[in-house]
């Protein structure tokens, strides 16, 4: 779920109610978009462009900190929300002697929406179809119904799968922590925690699965730092990041010859 | 066959549902127990009769045929007998194959037009998996790949064919009206955030 302003939640993840930090996925700008026209729930007919487009950059801006590698998709759709958002602003110019009035900027990306959210309730027949389906079992189908790597995922969602891992790591921590935190500034700093999991992983040539570069029972600063650690060095290329299967382990290596 | 159990003809077809195990049609039937469809077809109608109640089976209508499958009142209790409950497909994979079925043969530029995002990752998998196949080449520049569904497909959803799936634009009707109509209902609340969170939820599990 997005939040008004999603970045307070990661820096002070123990405001008031302590909510868990929530990482919403979206496949792509069109879901994005939808979830952001429903949850402040503006009409689609009449999209308040100017809010719309900084809600959605928010989100990008947010999945950037964290080092997320967005589809250049979504780019597109900023720009495309941007642009928009600049031609209604222009003074609209009076429409030519026995011409219908011009079209509304919005209406391209209305009509995609609206197309986009048909074919998204559709999905959620499915949904409850299989779901139905998944407790009617036909005789000798129970290899079939099997978990496994045969479930549809799709191997490019290694970012999401870091996240996803992320997040139970810190719902964990959250489970923990019950006693009331004390003021310990600088404990540790990114440097710092790159160091660590960077020696961690010059031990083990082989690779540690990503759960094991946490110290245990890390409270969620920690958690968070290592885990922006890890992107660092996912991102200067020093680390690489692999899961074999759909739900499999994510094992984390370091690259030789570094 | 003997005489005798040719006679007894919803009990024969019960055999052969339960000895097979994919759904089997009509006209298959019919060419084993050496009869007509017709006839064959009442005596389907009286035996799903008999599984109407007291039974722990039931007979399914699916992808073309008929199927005996377990009832899913006690697809929990089957369910133990898995290490893991079964398997969910992805939410992009739910969504391109809702694309796939209702405007199939569609090649994947026009699936990712629809969806705003690149799809061949999803698409592949879905093949691998036998829930969509390759059915042809569309006959304009480049000569795309089209798509389609399977029989697996509708096995895999319970579907006797594509038609018991709702005319999509009866999802445009019920949209709009939700869609443009912001206030709307005051359960509207909570509604919808919670449903698209279990099934975010569902993502991080099977991550």
């Amino acid at each position: 779920m997005i939040d008004a302003n999603p970045k307070s939640k990661i820096q002070n993840p123990k405001s008031e109610e302590s909510a868990p930090i929530r990482l919403p996925v979206f496949e792509g700008p069109m879901e994005l978009l939808l979830h952001l026209i429903r949850q402040h729930k503006l009409d689609i007919y009449d999209i308040p462009i100017a809010q719309v487009t900084k809600q959605y950059v928010e989100y990008l801006h947010y999945m950037e900190a964290l080092n997320v590698d967005l589809a250049g998709e979504f780019l597109v759709m900023a720009a495309t929300l941007m642009e928009i958002k600049s031609r209604m602003l222009l003074p609209k110019p009076p429409p030519p002697e026995g011409e219908e009035e011009g079209v509304d900027p919005r209406q391209e990306l209305v009509d995609r929406l609206l197309e986009y959210q048909k074919f998204q309730e559709a999905a959620g027949l499915l949904r409850e179809l299989e779901e139905e389906r998944r407790r009617c079992f036909p005789r000798g189908g129970l290899i079939d119904f099997e978990p496994g790597p045969s479930i549809a995922i799709e191997p490019e969602s290694a970012a999401v799968s870091l996240l996803l891992a992320l997040r139970r790591l810190l719902d964990e921590a959250d489970k923990r922590e019950d006693v009331p935190p004390t003021l310990r500034r600088d404990r540790m700093t990114l440097r710092l925690k790159i160091r660590e999991v960077w020696a961690a992983l010059q031990e083990a040539p082989d690779g540690l699965v990503f759960e094991a570069l946490f110290r245990h029972g890390g409270d969620r600063e920690e958690i968070i730092a290592t885990f922006l650690a890890l992107l660092e060095l996912l991102r200067g290329g020093r680390v690489r990041v692999v899961q074999r299967e759909a739900l499999g382990t994510i094992l984390v290596r370091p690259v030789e010859g570094e | 066959m003997t005489e005798s159990s040719l006679d007894r003809l919803p009990e024969a077809i019960e055999c052969l549902l339960f000895a097979a195990t994919e759904p089997l049609t009509l006209e298959r039937l019919a060419k084993v127990l050496e009869r007509d469809e017709a006839e064959v077809y009442r005596a389907m109608v009286e035996l799903r009769l008999r599984y109407t109640s007291g039974r722990g089976m039931q007979i399914r209508q699916v992808a073309g045929g008929f199927q005996l499958v377990t009832h899913p009142d006690f697809g929990e209790i089957v369910t133990r007998l898995l290490s893991a409950p079964p398997g969910r497909l992805s939410r992009a994979a739910l969504e391109t194959l809702s694309i796939i079925a209702y405007q199939q043969p569609i090649t994947l530029p026009e699936i990712e037009s629809i969806r705003g995002v690149n799809a061949s990752g999803v698409v592949k998998t879905l093949v691998d998996r036998g829930l969509v196949r390759e059915a042809g080449k569309k006959e304009s520049a480049g000569r795309p790949m089209l798509y389609a569904t399977t029989d697996e497909f509708l096995m895999y959803f319970g579907l006797k064919d594509l038609s018991q799936l709702p005319d999509l634009d009866t999802f445009a009707a019920t949209l709009s009206e939700e869609l443009s109509n912001p206030s709307g209902t005051p359960s509207q609340e909570g509604e919808e955030a919670p449903a698209s969170d279990d099934d975010r939820q569902e993502t991080s599990e099977a991550a």
